[in-house]
């Protein structure tokens, strides 16, 4: 096999992938590492990646950066429960009832297309900067895609799976329990999915523009502070924290969803 | 058993009505395998669905051991043709079984689960899911989960329709032999005149839409009934020719809707 011939095949095995996905995080450090240093970017807005990264591995021994992390998924976590609550509920009310529907369908097409950040002042106004405004604004953006996805997943239940529960006596309840959320998961999976970046992009926001505690309030005190190796370092930690939730949640989903088509491949026979 | 007394269904799309099925009157008794079948269109499957109590009759009742039907009845089960969309991929072939067993009051789940299983030949696929089976296999699944379920009456719709011919033979014979093994009564709706015809003691033979009872013919076929030697049965070929003529001239008579 020539050289060329063996990169080729590198992606069809999940080491040969993840390989490959670290050669081109590399690269970007590489490229990160030169542009200040050839002049291409400033340096002291920039700084050099080596630079960020070091300073990376010193916030993580202090305190302050741990209780930064903490807050910020705390007001992540609290608030995507509240939404995928809330969001599985009323999508399987709105989805299994016509009168929820048709009540509730001008409402939330009205307050869906509300950016969450847009609700900072209010959040600002009603609980100040604490944990509980950047639960709200989580949970406000959450709370749509949950909805919506419940709903989509609810209404389309397969109609002869529904007349089966309904002919071996299952009450409205149970169908809902044990057919309609079954067959909805796929799509709550999905709003799961959606909703856990909203919830950290949301979080970093608020804390960002209203100063509750977190990594986006710290952030914003180190760039007033001048400290823009720390700002990088903590903006570096942010995305990290997205990579780390959606590898959470991609092995919650193929756990969750194992018998669902989309999960099977190679389970057959 | 069951009686079917003055049925009609007739479904509006805006202005325009389709009559399914109109006035239909036929009985059936107990531990009886009655054969229904029709032309391609004839409203066969809303005319379960509407002894299965899914579906609520334009007028008309179906009564079953006097009692008019309103709601499924729990002394009936029914086998759809789409096992694919009937059993849950989320549950094992187990929970499949058992999960209609929740208002039975059966004392063991697990027990009458693992009888209806063994009685259609699937012992040991207890723990597997429904997609890592074969098409015959999951149907065999419906079957039991209907058997375990201990009706009275099992409604079949199109039940073989969706498998090759040959796993349609066994699960035909199948159903008979679990038919005596279980003495439930069994309605069995298809548009195979043959296999109406090898299975059942009468056939109620529908018009086109909309249906009528244009004929119910008993099958003086003897018991129990063998793929070959029943087929090879002059009586089995003329009450076949019978049936065929029967339907054809039920989708003659009717005037062009």
């Amino acid at each position: 096999m020539t050289a060329a011939a063996r990169v080729q095949s590198l992606p069809r095995t999940r080491a040969g992938s993840a390989l490959l996905g670290g050669v081109g995080v590399l690269l970007a450090l590489a490229c990160w590492q030169l542009a200040p240093a050839i002049g291409l970017v400033p340096g002291d807005d920039i700084p050099p990646a080596a630079d960020v990264l070091s300073k990376l591995a010193e916030l993580v021994g202090t305190s302050g950066f741990w209780s930064a992390t903490g807050a910020t998924l705390a007001g992540a976590g609290i608030g995507l429960a509240i939404a995928v609550v809330a969001g599985v509920a009323l999508g399987i009310l709105m989805g299994s009832n016509t009168l929820a529907w048709h009540a509730l369908r001008p409402t939330v097409e009205f307050l869906r297309p509300v950016p969450g950040v847009a609700l900072i002042p209010v959040a600002i106004l009603v609980f100040g900067p604490s944990l509980k405004g950047d639960v709200l604004l989580v949970s406000f953006g959450c709370l749509w895609p949950m909805l919506v996805q419940t709903l989509y997943g609810v209404r389309a239940v397969d109609e002869v799976a529904l007349a089966t529960a309904r002919s071996y006596g299952l009450g409205r309840w149970e169908r809902v329990r044990f057919v309609q959320l079954p067959s909805a998961l796929p799509y709550i999976a999905t709003g799961l999915r959606i909703s856990s970046a909203i919830a950290l992009i949301v979080a970093v926001t608020a804390e960002l523009v209203a100063g509750n505690d977190g990594l986006g309030d710290s952030i914003a005190l180190a760039q007033s502070a001048g400290q823009t190796e720390e700002m990088y370092a903590l903006i570096v930690t942010a995305g990290i924290l997205g990579v780390l939730v959606h590898i959470v949640f991609a092995a919650f989903e193929r756990r969750l969803l194992h018998w669902h088509q989309s999960q099977r491949a190679g389970v057959e026979g | 058993m069951l009686e079917v007394v003055g049925l009609s269904k007739s479904y509006r799309s805006g202005a325009k009505v389709t009559h399914a099925i109109e006035r239909l009157d036929f009985a059936v008794e107990e531990h009886e395998f009655v054969g229904i079948v029709g032309p391609s269109g004839a409203g066969k499957t809303t005319l379960l669905k509407c002894i299965a109590g899914l579906l609520e009759p334009t007028s008309g009742q179906t009564l079953l051991r006097g009692a008019v039907v309103t709601a499924p009845p729990p002394e009936l089960a029914v086998v759809f043709q789409d096992y694919s969309r009937s059993l849950f991929p989320w549950l094992t072939v187990r929970r499949n079984v058992e999960l209609p067993l929740r208002h039975k009051g059966v004392a063991d789940k697990g027990a009458a689960a693992s009888e209806a299983l063994a009685a259609v030949g699937l012992a040991g696929f207890e723990s597997h899911y429904p997609w890592q089976l074969s098409g015959g296999m999951q149907q065999r699944v419906a079957i039991a989960r209907a058997l375990a379920y201990q009706p009275k009456v099992l409604l079949m719709d199109e039940p073989f329709a969706s498998v090759d011919a040959q796993t349609r033979a066994e699960l035909e014979d199948l159903v008979l032999r679990v038919r005596e093994q279980f003495g439930v009564t069994i309605v069995l709706v298809t548009h195979d005149i043959d296999e109406a015809v090898y299975m059942s003691d009468r056939v109620v033979v529908l018009s086109r839409p909309p249906s009528t009872v244009r004929e119910i013919l008993p099958v003086e076929l003897p018991l129990p009934r063998d793929q070959i030697e029943t087929k090879a049965l002059p009586a089995f070929a003329s009450l076949r020719a019978r049936v065929y003529e029967e339907i054809m001239q039920g989708q003659a008579k009717a005037p062009a809707a």
